[in-house]
This record gives C-alpha cells, structure tokens and sequence, in this order.
C-alpha cells in the first residue's frame, strides 16, 4: 500500500496547487457574489432579468465555451486583459490566478443562487425593526441581515470550492495544463492518464481528490447546521 | 404630544386620518382593517404617506408639502410589533440592548436594570427568543422598545397573538409602563377591554377615517359610537379607589362619584386606584329605590339621554353625580316605565357583573365571576 502514499514533487504541487486555486475561487468571488445575490434578492432595476441569465450562463454553456469567452476577454490581448496587464500589471492569462478566476466564474452561480435563496427567505420586518431602533442601512446588513443568511453563505462558499476543485474545461481552455503553475488535480489526472504508466499516480490524486472532496462537504454539513442552530436562536 | 394628519391610498382603501394626542396612552381603536396598522406606520415612518403633516413634541418628522421626510431610524420612536420581530440570532440581552448602540443620548446608569425589573424578564437574559413564550417575547420587546430611548412608544396590537392567560400577564406590565414612564404611547388595538383599561385618549377609527377623539371614559359612554366601539362590549368606566374589605362575605367596596360599587374581593391595598367598567347590559334601572333586592348596588341619577333605535333594545345613558353610566333595556321597558330625559332613576347593577376583564389597574388574577356566570 506504500504507493499510496509515495507522492512525486509535482503530484504534490498539484495538490497545493489546487487547494489555493479553489480557496482563491471561492474567497475572491465571495464579495461579489454577496454584492449581486442582494441586487437580484432586493434590487428593482432594468435589466435584472437579463443580469439573472448572464450569473447562470456559466451553469449551462460548455465549460470550454466560457473558458474561450475567459481567453478572449482576459487573454494577454483580450479586452480586459491588455488593459489589467497594461495598467495595474494584473495578469490572468497562463497563471494560476486565471485558473482561479476560471473557477470562480464556473462556481459564482452555485454561490449566488445558494445566498441569494436565503436573502429571499429573510423575514424583512426584523430590519424594519431594527431600523425603528435606530439603526442605519450599514448596521442594519451587518447585525441582522448578515448573520440571518450565514447559513446560505456558507453552503454557498462551500459549493463554490466545490466546483473549483473539479473545474477542468474552462481552465484547461483559459490557462492551459502547465505543471507548477496551472495544473489543478483535474488536469494532472487528465494528463497522467494520456501517459503510459501513469495509472497509478493517476489513482492516487483521484483518491486524494475523493478525501479532499469529501473532506469539504462533512465540514460544510457541520459548520451550515451549527449556523442555522444559531440564526433559529435553538 | 403628537400630532398626525395624513392622507395615503392603499389599493381600494383610503386612508384619510387626523388626530393630536398627548401624554399618556392614547389608544387607536377600531376593527381590522379601519388603517391603525398604516396610520402608526406612518407615525414610525415605516410607510410614507402621501399628502400629510406628522409632528412629534413640535419635531415636523413628516411634512409632504414641504418635502420632509425623517427616515424611520432618526425617529426615537419604540415600536413594539403585534408579532415582536425579536432578532433571532442573538440572546434577550443583546435584543434588549440592541437600540442602545445607537441613541444618542445614554440614559441615566440603572436603566438597563430598571426597564428589565420592569418587565420582570431577569431571567432570560442569557436565553434566545426561540426559547420565549408568546408572553415572554412581547415583554422582551417592549424593553427593547424602551431601551431605545424613544420619545414615543408605538404598539401595534402587541396582545393580539397572544392567548387569554398571556394577556392578564402582559397588562400590568403596560399599565406600569403608562404610569411610570414619562414617554407617551400610541396603542393600536382592536380588543375594548384593552382599550377601557389603559387608555387615555381614545381615538375611534372606522374605514380610514377617526370617528372619534378624546377621554376614553367619555368616548365610550357616547352612545351614537357604540356601532364603532361595539354593542355587546358597550358600557361606561368610572374611576374607582378601593375603600373597603369585607372579608367574611368576600366584598370589596369601590368608591367612585358615582357611589360606591360592591364587587367581589379584590386583592388590592386600601387606596388603591383602578378603572371600572360596567356595562350597558348589567344595569337595570328603577323607579324607585328596590326593596327586597338581591342586587348590592344601587346608584341613583337621572336620565340624560336616550339612544334612537328601531329593535328591541335602547341605550340610554344616565347621570349619576355627574359620572356617566350606560344602561341597556328593552324598548318595552323604556315605554311602560316612562323613562325620558330627566327622569330621576336608580341604577341597580349586580356584583358578580363584574369580571376581571372589569378591572383596570388590578392585580392580574384579580378574583372575579366568570364571563359565563354573568346573568343573562
């Protein structure tokens, strides 16, 4: 069972690697997701339907399809990406930050929908009481309406992570497979196994994948429970 | 002193109301959907109305012809919701002290603890609201309220969802909060008998308009509104003070202008003040002083006016020592014993007539005869 274990340095640069990438995902994308679950939770504006659609699009169009759309607007020469590059020397192209933005993007729906179900299930009269109480709009998001779609947030974050450990179309397309520097678990079994003798090294990171996954998931369940105990006041 | 004119139009519904109210509790009575919920929403500033002027302590907080509009968190003003609204995710205390974050001014040292005696919720403090009963929630929340700072204090049926027995808890709660509190209160409330224990004011509202306004012993012994303030409920309220305890048959004796009422042993001290309400039906009326009468009470006075109707009943209201009382007899009655206005009568009202729901200002649990065992 010794081969279990006997990891290569690049098996294991894999590993780290995709644990940053997925955490990055997740973290990175998490602001954001808050900010626009709230705009279609509570926001009445033109265009809501449409900005509904484009936050989902990721769910349903081939991976390859959205990581192509990444390359064209974050590639060295894409619209976003020359003027990142240019201008504040942010570079997404062929580095693991586009494999993290890669993920992000294919996660961001699972996140948004998962805290934006929560906003949705809020009982608003407790800001309006909290507002008669004195307090203003910033308080009141982060004492009531915070805490109250805790819950969502989590589960949200942890589908995120989720999907970014498994993500493979999009950033294989945006950022290619490069050991080291963009080669997440998913690539580095796609490409072990195009390899002969690579089989086992091949097992070793589907398992690793397997308890991390899993690992993720026990650890969501706990932590998801004990906010909602919380927030029912149980 | 709070004055509020506003017009607002919700669907169909028309709200169209104007009314002042000073200190004490002023009680906005009416049926469901008569607009107290949206007129105190207004107040609060949890809605804005359309055209209107709402002025709290000379403070303008809304003024639609001159464009102001005082969010609802720059108001001071305590809402204590029908349904509590307690934030679930923190304990009794940080609800409790949630409103004091952000007041201006910080109250005086002991306040807290006041306000929490007050309410009688020292116990729960560590708890969390899912842990409270109906009754312990809307406490909490009225401290919460409090606890704020308010300049006034909104409570919008805050009884309503609570059963019989949490509702003889709650009362005294609120009557000491009228009494030792110097912060006005707005009562939303359908329910009479609250109403003729706590208020004030009374303000009568009837499909978005306010039939009514003033004393609440006045407004409720005005005949022409009892379709508003309710037939069967009807009946007049006189300040009584306890004089006297009769502890072999179980009497005490209330004196009021009117006379003295004797009514079933009431644990209060000597002294003690509180309201009576009796009712229109439970008051026979005589021509001459009875003889051979069961009933205990008896006060004379004059017919001061007859009420107009076409069934079988007639409202009348009589005079006695200047106090109003409300009697109820069939138009039969009115007719063969010749009663018109300023006839001298005597007014006969049995002690077990009065109930608990009687009483303002007692003791909860006051002991009492049953709402069934009244006679018919």
């Amino acid at each position: 069972m010794s081969w279990v274990l006997a990891f290569s340095p690049e098996e294991l640069t894999a590993i780290r690697l995709s644990l940053r990438v997925a955490f990055w995902a997740m973290l990175g994308s998490l602001p954001v997701g808050i900010a626009v679950a709230l705009l279609l939770s509570r926001g009445q504006f033109w265009g809501k339907s449409l900005l509904n659609v484009i936050v989902h699009l990721p769910l349903v169009i081939p991976p390859v399809v959205t990581g192509y759309i990444l390359l064209l607007l974050f590639g060295r020469r894409g619209l976003i990406g020359e003027f990142l590059a240019d201008r504040l020397g942010i570079v997404f192209a062929f580095r693991w930050t586009g494999a993290a933005l890669a993920c992000a993007v294919m996660g961001f729906p699972l996140l948004v929908r998962s805290i934006r179900l929560s906003l949705d299930a809020i009982d608003r009269r407790l800001e309006d009481a909290a507002g008669t109480l004195g307090a203003n709009a910033m308080w009141i998001f982060v004492t009531i309406t915070l805490p109250l779609i805790l819950p969502g947030i989590l589960a949200g974050m942890i589908l995120s992570f989720a999907r970014a450990l498994g993500e493979f179309g999009a950033t294989i397309t945006f950022v290619s497979n490069i050991p080291g520097e963009t080669q997440t678990l998913p690539t580095a079994i796609y490409m072990l196994i195009q390899v002969p003798g690579g089989d086992l090294a091949a097992l070793r990171l589907t398992l690793v994948s397997i308890a991390i996954s899993m690992l993720a998931l026990f650890a969501s369940e706990a932590l998801i429970e004990r906010a909602t105990r919380r927030v029912q006041g149980l | 002193m709070l004055s509020v004119a506003v017009q607002h139009r919700l669907g169909d519904f028309l709200l169209d109301a104007a009314f002042e109210s000073g200190a004490g509790l002023t009680a906005l009575f009416g049926r469901s959907g008569s607009g107290k919920t949206s007129l105190v929403n207004a107040v609060a500033g949890l809605i804005r109305p359309e055209r209107g002027r709402i002025l709290v302590d000379g403070a303008v907080l809304t003024d639609t012809a001159r464009r102001v509009f005082v969010p609802a968190r720059q108001r001071k003003i305590g809402y204590v919701f029908q349904e509590g609204r307690l934030f679930p995710h923190l304990t009794v205390r940080q609800n409790l002290l949630y409103g004091r974050w952000f007041a201006s001014r910080r109250g005086q040292a002991g306040e807290v603890e006041h306000v929490i005696d007050l309410l009688g919720i020292a116990e729960l403090l560590a708890r969390r609201p899912a842990n409270l009963s109906g009754g312990e929630k809307q406490r909490v929340a009225i401290g919460r309220a409090l606890l704020a700072q308010p300049r006034l204090l909104v409570m919008d049926e805050p009884l309503a969802s609570l059963d019989e027995a949490r509702k003889t808890e709650i009362l005294p709660y609120i009557e000491r909060l009228r009494d030792e509190f110097a912060i006005p209160i707005v009562y939303v409330s359908h329910a009479i008998a609250e109403v003729t224990r706590l208020a004030t004011t009374m303000v009568v509202m009837s499909e978005g308009r306010v039939a009514a306004v003033g004393p609440t012993a006045e407004i409720m012994s005005r005949i022409g509104l009892f379709p508003l303030t309710g037939q069967a409920e009807a009946g007049a309220i006189l300040s009584a003070r306890v004089a006297e305890h009769d502890t072999r048959f179980g009497l005490t004796t209330l004196r009021t202008a009117a006379g003295d009422l004797r009514v079933p042993y009431m644990d209060l001290r000597l002294g003690a003040q509180l309201r009576v309400r009796i009712r229109a039906r439970d008051v026979m009326i005589a021509l001459q002083p009875p003889q051979g009468l069961s009933a205990l009470n008896i006060l004379p006075g004059t017919v001061a006016e007859i009420g107009e109707t076409d069934g079988p009943s007639v409202d009348m209201r009589l005079d006695c020592a200047g106090q109003p009382l409300i009697a109820r007899l069939t138009r039969r009655s009115v007719e063969s014993l010749g009663l018109v206005p300023g006839r001298r009568v005597y007014a006969v009202i049995k002690s077990i007539a009065f109930d608990h729901q009687a009483f303002g200002g007692a003791a909860p649990g006051t002991p009492g005869a049953d709402a069934d065992t009244r006679h018919g």
